[in-house]
């Protein structure tokens, strides 16, 4: 089991641990309600250490993530962060990520923990005629993620970066607490946020600094069973359960990050081809009308027939309802349709409705 | 921290008795282990069960758990405030958060389950 450089002080903290991928981390603190609440109303604390980090370096550092991602690398400038995925030729995901684009000849992904192992391997797979060193950082790498909408507030005092001046899905070389980093406006709970990248060895010094800062605004040290229903609430993916190498970037309803002007990319061609005799099935969000929680892999039933198990669904600590995603038929995901989840020996009944489920207000 | 007058499972639900009927509910430790309580799905008043039979299901956020009978009996009320409020479980899982109430016939199946130092030590147990 691995540990992040935080371990310690979730444990003091009297987090509950678990084994999430191979690492020993805390799912909860407070409490997952709590710590959802504080994060929509105030800030809260992520250690998200144990997500991967690759870097590309080197001459053909952007052809070669043009040829790997299906969004439009070219069109990021030093400091810009672009959300994309690692697809596969069948135009279906080996991850989902981020790209940070450090200069004309540097890129650095971001790379769900579950797959830095398989991630790597599909990049150093696929790197054969492009003039590229690539870089598996993830170990050598701390991650922090401040989310809120104190956030700012929060972390300002912090740093020497200008962060008001720093616009969404950018970042910024600069220090925290002292300590060298790299600082994004970026992150995975639909609130304003930063996440906060160390090579340091010390990364205690930063949460520790985090919280102290944050503790006339209640900020709350969150753990993954928050980070969840956080992100579920806002419609971001989750590989494994929403996306995965069976499911098309179209499927996902994220035709957003194909740029099919841009040239040519893995799984191009059957996106291509999706895209014009269209699509066969898609995921939609849905709530509860009946009382339960959906939970991933519950039967999904449409006029009577199974047609797909439930991918995420969670009761919404903000919203206050159950909420999910699953695939549905393309004729089952117009607004309004009603389906039914399966929750133990009952058929729960449910509608299709907009997603995001919840959007924050733009200040 | 846990009653005297209660007795206690394996499960960690709790049992107490009252003349011929006993009140369920569980414990403390199992609302901590459960998290944020949603939903609790209790069962028909009416309902005949069997030691060991599902009385109930508590759903937290992060799981569903199913409540155990202690013994066999015949439910004769349930905790409807559970239905509005279901996080009493958390807050007082051994008074307010109590889950249902049996008619009991056999009084000696409830002496056999753990006393309260029993139930402690099983949990230091667990714990360690």
């Amino acid at each position: 089991m691995k540990r992040t450089r935080l371990y310690e002080f979730h444990k003091n903290s009297g987090a509950k641990i678990i084994e999430f991928f191979g690492w020993e981390m805390p799912v909860e603190y407070k409490g997952v309600i709590d710590e959802h609440i504080a994060v929509r109303t105030r800030a809260g604390l992520f250690d998200v250490s144990h997500m991967g980090e690759i870097m590309i370096q080197g001459q053909d550092a952007l052809a070669f993530v043009q040829h790997l991602t299906p969004n439009d690398a070219a069109r990021l400038a030093p400091g810009q962060v672009q959300y994309t995925a690692l697809t596969t030729p069948e135009g279906t995901f080996v991850d989902d990520m981020l790209v940070y684009c450090m200069g004309p000849e540097k890129y650095f992904l971001v790379v769900n923990a579950s797959n830095v192992d398989k991630d790597y391997a599909w990049i150093v797979d696929h790197k054969k005629g492009f003039a590229v060193e690539t870089e598996n950082q993830s170990d050598a790498y701390s991650q922090l993620a401040l989310q809120g909408p104190q956030a700012l507030a929060v972390l300002q005092p912090l740093t020497e970066l200008d962060l008001a001046g720093m616009k969404s899905f950018h970042f910024a070389f600069g220090k925290v607490a002292g300590i060298d980093t790299l600082v994004s406006r970026t992150g995975y709970t639909g609130e304003d946020g930063f996440e906060i990248y160390t090579l340091a060895p010390n990364p205690g010094v930063i949460w520790e600094a985090i919280l102290e800062a944050g503790s006339p605004h209640d900020v709350l040290p969150i753990g993954l069973g928050a980070r969840d229903t956080l992100r579920l609430e806002s419609k971001l993916m989750l590989y494994g359960n929403d996306i995965s190498d069976k499911t098309t970037v179209l499927e996902a309803d994220l035709k957003w990050i194909c740029k099919f002007q841009k040239g040519g990319f893995l799984g191009k061609t059957v996106l291509e081809r999706q895209l014009a005799e269209g699509l066969t099935r898609k995921i939609a969000g849905f709530e509860l009308m009946d009382k339960g929680i959906p939970r991933p892999h519950y039967p999904v039933f449409v006029e009577g027939r199974k047609v797909s198990d439930v991918c995420s669904g969670t009761f919404a600590p903000f919203l206050k309802k159950s909420i999910g995603l699953a695939y549905l038929p393309i004729g089952a995901t117009a607004l309004g349709t009603e389906i039914e989840i399966g929750i133990r020996d009952k058929k729960a009944r449910a509608k299709v409705i907009p997603t995001p489920f919840y959007k924050r207000e733009k200040n | 921290m846990y009653p005297n007058d209660f007795r206690y499972t394996k499960e960690h639900e709790w049992i107490k008795v009252e003349g011929d009927e006993a009140v369920v509910g569980v414990t403390d430790f199992a609302q901590k282990q459960l998290g944020d309580i949603i939903y609790v799905e209790l069962p028909e008043v009416g309902k005949v069960l069997e030691v060991h039979q599902a009385v109930g299901v508590i759903e937290s956020v992060k799981s569903v758990s199913d409540v155990y009978s202690p013994v066999a009996g015949e439910v004769i009320a349930v905790n409807e405030e559970l239905n509005k409020t279901a996080d009493l479980v958390n807050k007082d899982p051994h008074g307010k958060g109590w889950i249902v109430r049996l008619r009991i016939k056999d009084k000696a199946a409830v002496d056999a389950l753990m006393t309260v130092s029993d139930y402690e030590k099983y949990l230091e147990g667990l714990e360690a």
